[in-house]
């Protein structure tokens, strides 16, 4: 196991202190629910749609740290993409994290200091949980996102 | 006798070894017990000499796996005061409540009645029931739990009403420890001709449990919080009940003899154990009982009083700790939340310092919501655990706070 240190960096503990953009969006066009049933940690994503660029994003809900950063820094990163771009983050995302490809943290920037959950298999789970639902939300699907 | 915990924890290999280079703190029982050596010798022999289905062959092999397998039903019979035909083999405790709700609760939960649980049920005590209250049109009337984590008699009596067909009841909270008044429940029941099943899981691993004393209608545990393997349980019902429920799964070993015309079905306990069942499992079980009988179950108790009462005094001093569940007379188990932490991250700091506790919800969500948290931290120790797992906890709950200041 790597150091813990790894694990919960400075900007992970800051964005799960103050998380960004974490509010209700009573006019989004699109919005998904995450939830990990293991842990009962439960995110809803929000999503405001321009045509096909995302104007705004936000989320709400409850979650450790991990789960909480990971969507903060989503939000942050998601702004003014197109959902193609969105898409590309996500399958990026889902590669440096679940799969363990280091690589991809260069094209993801300030996303990258996520990369160390990948040594914590427990916890990779609550990093890819908003991005499940980001997932969700792009694609119009009604059902709740989980990880498993 | 005496107890001799070292002594004792040279019998579970799994304790000795040192996960992230950390002595390792196993303080999850709740989960799922370890398992002493004897158990596993019980097992592995099983499968080294004995292995053969149980009752069909004729030869040496198969007649020593049914003695074995049916030996083991003996040993829990007696072990909790019931008769070997009372005595169903199941998967576990969530299999055994499903059987009830499914097969008694079929025949006896109609539309507009009602099915009371209490506030503080595992999810396998509720799903089962809701799921039949759905095909029924029937309800679930819940016995709110107080701010201590305790259930109240007479919110039974005032909740058992005309319509209820079966309470059912945990003896021990898995997430909180409370141990409730489940003799008494069952006999405000009974009082109102009410049946009860009691979920004794949890309550197992920590006391005696005598099913006539209870008076339980049905009583359900599994054999891995008891230092048994997992895949095998038990459901406890009455005979006379038993008897008059029909089948639940079909197949073989549950039938006297089958035709297209019509099948005649076995007698019990065999009519609720259709297929082959998890012959090993249930003689691994047998061993875990013949090790808790070994034990001096009163210095066992005292044990596990010492680590509730030091473990609670010493959370209890860790600032901006606050412990879920404060009854009175509690099993080994601790619940706790940490301001400004997640549960979660606690658990993930307190892995990297050897430290095994449960973080999340204890698949008792509604439980959670009533004490208005997403999840606890949880703290649960069986008679291996020592005062030096405690300190070892509170030890890596500094480190929670050094990263979470």
């Amino acid at each position: 196991m790597s150091d813990l240190t790894d694990l919960y960096q400075e900007v992970i503990l800051d964005h799960g202190r103050k998380p960004r953009n974490f509010r209700p969006m009573p006019d989004a066009t699109a919005t998904a629910e995450g939830l990990n049933p293991l842990c009962g940690d439960h995110y809803q994503v929000f999503l405001k749609l321009d045509g096909d660029r995302i104007a705004d994003v936000s989320f709400q809900g409850s979650g450790c740290a991990i789960s909480k950063a990971s969507a903060s820094l989503m939000s942050a990163a998601l702004k003014g993409k197109t959902a193609a771009e969105a898409e590309d983050l996500f399958q990026r995302f889902h590669k440096m994290v679940v799969e363990g490809d280091a690589s991809q943290a260069d094209g993801l920037g300030k996303l990258a200091v996520l990369k160390g959950v990948a040594d914590f298999p427990t916890r990779v789970k609550c990093a890819s949980l908003a991005w499940h639902a980001l997932h969700s939300a792009l694609r119009g699907e009604v059902q709740p996102a989980t990880t498993e | 006798m005496s107890f001799d915990v070292e002594a004792i924890r040279r019998q579970f290999p799994v304790l000795s070894q040192r996960p992230h280079g950390k002595r390792l703190a196993f303080l999850d029982s709740g989960a799922t017990a370890q398992k002493p050596q004897a158990v596993i010798d019980a097992v592995t022999r099983f499968y080294d000499r004995d292995n053969s289905n149980v009752h069909r062959g004729v030869y040496d092999l198969a007649e020593r796996a049914t003695a074995a397998f049916e030996g083991a039903r003996k040993k829990v019979a007696r072990w909790i005061g019931a008769e070997p035909r009372e005595v169903i083999f199941t998967r576990g405790t969530t299999e055994g409540v499903n059987l009830v709700a499914q097969s008694w609760g079929r025949a006896h939960v109609g539309a507009g009645d009602e099915i009371l649980v209490t506030g503080m049920e595992h999810h396998s005590n509720i799903v089962p029931w809701q799921l039949l209250a759905a095909e029924k049109g029937a309800k679930l009337v819940v016995v709110p739990v107080d701010d201590s984590g305790q259930v109240h008699l007479a919110d039974f009596e005032r909740l058992i009403g005309p319509r209820t067909r079966i309470v059912a009841v945990t003896q021990v909270s898995n997430a909180l420890g409370t141990v409730n008044p489940v003799k008494e429940i069952v006999a405000l029941a009974h009082a109102r001709g009410v049946p009860a099943l009691v979920d004794g899981a949890q309550a197992v691993p920590h006391m005696k449990v005598d099913v006539r004393d209870l008076d339980a209608d049905f009583y359900v545990f599994s054999g891995h919080k008891m230092f048994g393997p997992t895949g095998i349980g038990v459901l406890y019902g009455k005979a006379r009940l038993l008897e008059a429920m029909p089948p639940w799964q079909g197949g073989g070993d549950m039938i006297l003899s089958v035709s297209f015309s019509g099948t005649r079905f076995n007698t019990i306990p065999y009519k609720f154990e259709a297929g082959t069942p998890d012959a090993a499992g249930a003689v691994g079980l047998g061993a875990a009982i013949d090790w808790l009988e070994g034990l001096d179950r009163s210095a066992v108790e005292a044990h596990e009083r010492d680590l509730l009462a030091y473990a609670t005094a010493r959370l209890s001093a860790v600032p901006g700790l606050r412990v879920i569940g404060t009854a009175p007379g509690k099993a080994a188990v601790i619940s706790f939340v940490m301001e400004g932490v997640h549960p979660h991250d606690v658990g993930t700091i307190l892995d990297a310092e050897g430290v095994a506790v449960r973080a999340g919800h204890h698949c008792a969500q509604p439980l959670m919501e009533r004490f208005g948290v997403p999840a606890t931290v949880r703290a649960s120790m069986a008679l291996y655990n020592t005062r030096e797992d405690v300190d070892q906890l509170i030890q890596g709950l500094g480190r929670v706070r050094e990263m979470f200041p």
